[in-house]
């Protein structure tokens, strides 16, 4: 597992992929920061910047995971892993922590931008350090979707087109659904929801359902995976 | 050290392998040949753990490959059809990943200097794969199932887009690995496996036509011998001293190659070789042999022997009839 975890984490920064994903994460979510935050010299419009800073990731996650299973299965070089001594979870996960420790090393650095803030202001730390808590698991449900989306087909441009699509269509539930007139249906896709489940823990309050809903909403991506290739190697 | 039995498996509707039983001894090199898309690829896939079979079972030294993967297939080094590298790797970089990756507890950088020697690649140690020609990418396919000194090694079909001196060195290389390991070679080219192996499988539609000793399957499928020669005189009178001459099970007029001479197929009994008297005969009659060479067995009258042997028969009956047809 280590293994393919170092190689995939090293193949982020032999290829071009790591820096564009780096480079325009920290330019967007800079100017974003600029003109939501630093512009209108009010960090009550943070949670706007949080907000749309989850939209850019529904772009810029799926560079990151399209070319992890996808890839792999075009070059047929995947045939090294699944004929290895691991187990299909092993190989899964690793896959997915290369991808995160990206992520998590670039919404790291992005975090400098809130030091501005310190500077010229006094910023509630824990709403900080909450609302990048909850970009993190965001993030991570993101990733696994994009795994899972990367596992189905052999082509990079499918694999990021369709993590792209899928990301949006579960963002924008939360922003369509107060137009559903069935109350029911609104409540239950309330419930799945990360917009919904976000402005919680924007708000400054550590929601634990909603940490237990996206780490568990990363797990049921992952075993997914795992599944595609099980019914792979059966079919 | 490889036991297969009565492996099935279904893609849809297609039944790519039928029922495929064999075993391998420790230390033997097996030859498992068949034509393309005969299910060699399936089988070995399955043997391997990267496909799982309909039914049946695939045990590596006594360790069920369903039951009991990740034990199986430490046992197993595997070079697939198309190598699994990353290209965007150095040699070196690829083997330590692959080193890794397998939980090798051999002495790592004595290990792959090792393997890099024995397949001879320790001058492009440093280079990355994707400036390797596709003999070294083949090489360092190679090297990636020897890491971890494996006790059985599985080639798919290795010497496919070799040039011929790639082919040679790379048959030797299977031929010394195969004193140190049990090996599987997978291969649809019938003197690859007379050259390197000491058992032969047969497949073809998904289903096993032969297991034997490669002498055994030789002698078996090539008990008469088929020559085809020129001879210079009259076509009717060569054809019938030909078939007249004893231990001659068959003859016939391949056609007119150029403009005097006439190419004929003759076929011996078991065992016989006609071509002292061959000769004696066109010297005899005053004709010239101007060439004489035996057609090498192939893969296909490996496979009308064995699988076709009546229908030979049939269409050789039908020739005859049609000619005498013909002539009355």
């Amino acid at each position: 597992m280590w293994a393919i975890y170092c190689r995939e984490l090293r193949s982020y920064f032999t290829t071009p992929i790591g820096y564009v994903f780096a480079g325009m994460f920290l330019a967007v979510s800079g100017a974003l920061f600029s003109a939501t935050v630093l512009l209108q010299a009010d960090t009550s419009m943070m949670s706007m910047y949080f907000l749309s800073l989850m939209f850019v990731f529904a772009i810029l996650i799926p560079l990151l995971t399209m070319k992890l299973f996808a890839d792999e299965r075009r070059t047929k070089s995947e045939q090294i892993l699944l004929t290895a001594p691991i187990s299909l979870g092993a190989m899964v996960i690793a896959k997915f922590l290369s991808a995160l420790t990206v992520f998590a090393a670039v919404l790291g650095v992005n975090s400098f931008n809130f030091y501005l803030l310190y500077i010229y202001g006094n910023p509630s730390l824990s709403y900080i350090f909450l609302n990048v808590l909850t970009l993190f698991l965001i993030g991570a449900a993101f990733i696994a979707v994009g795994v899972f989306i990367s596992s189905l087909t052999e082509s990079q441009l499918n694999a990021a087109i369709g993590s792209m699509g899928l990301i949006v269509v579960i963002l924008l539930l939360g922003v369509l659904v107060n137009s559903i007139p069935v109350e029911w249906m609104r409540s239950i896709i309330r419930w799945f929801s990360f917009i919904d489940r976000y402005a919680t823990m924007s708000s400054g309050i550590l929601d634990l359902s909603a940490v237990v809903y996206f780490i568990s909403f990363t797990a049921v991506f992952l075993f997914l995976t795992v599944r595609v290739y099980e019914k792979r190697r059966w079919s | 050290m490889i036991e297969i039995i009565d492996v099935y498996k279904n893609f849809g509707d297609k039944q790519a392998v039928k029922g495929v039983t064999f075993n391998v001894e420790e230390g033997e090199i097996m030859g498992f040949l068949g034509p393309n898309g005969a299910g060699k690829t399936t089988t070995l896939n399955i043997l391997t753990g990267y496909l799982s079979a309909s039914s049946g079972t695939c045990r590596i030294d006594g360790v069920d490959i369903l039951e009991n993967p990740v034990e199986a297939k430490r046992k197993i080094g595997f070079l697939p059809e198309q190598p699994p590298l990353y290209v965007d790797m150095t040699v070196k970089e690829y083997l330590s990943f692959v080193y890794q990756l397998k939980k090798c507890s051999l002495p790592k950088d004595a290990h792959l200097k090792e393997v890099c020697e024995v397949v001879k690649i320790t001058d492009v140690f440093n280079r990355k794969i994707k400036n390797l020609s596709k003999g070294y990418r083949q090489r360092v396919g190679i090297a990636q199932a020897l890491i971890g000194n494996p006790k059985v090694l599985i080639f798919d079909e290795p010497t496919v887009g070799l040039d011929p001196k790639q082919i040679i060195e790379i048959r030797n290389l299977i031929r010394v690995l195969g004193k140190q390991h049990t090996v599987i070679l997978s291969t649809h080219i019938l003197p690859e496996v007379q050259a390197v192996c000491d058992r032969i499988v047969v497949i073809n539609k998904g289903e096993i036509v032969a297991n034997e000793r490669t002498q055994d399957l030789i002698n078996a499928v090539d008990g008469s011998r088929k020559l085809v020669a020129k001879i210079v005189g009259p076509e009717n009178d060569v054809l019938k001293a030909v078939k007249a001459l004893p231990g001659v099970k068959y003859a016939e007029v391949l056609g007119k190659r150029d403009t005097d001479s006439t190419s004929y197929l003759i076929e011996s009994e078991d065992k016989i070789d006609i071509r002292k008297p061959l000769f004696a005969l066109i010297a005899r009659n005053g004709w010239y042999l101007i060439g004489l060479e035996g057609m090498e067995l192939n893969l296909e009258d490996i496979f009308i022997r064995l699988t076709e042997k009546r229908k030979e028969k049939e269409i050789r009956k039908t020739v005859k009839r049609v000619r005498k047809a013909g002539e009355e």
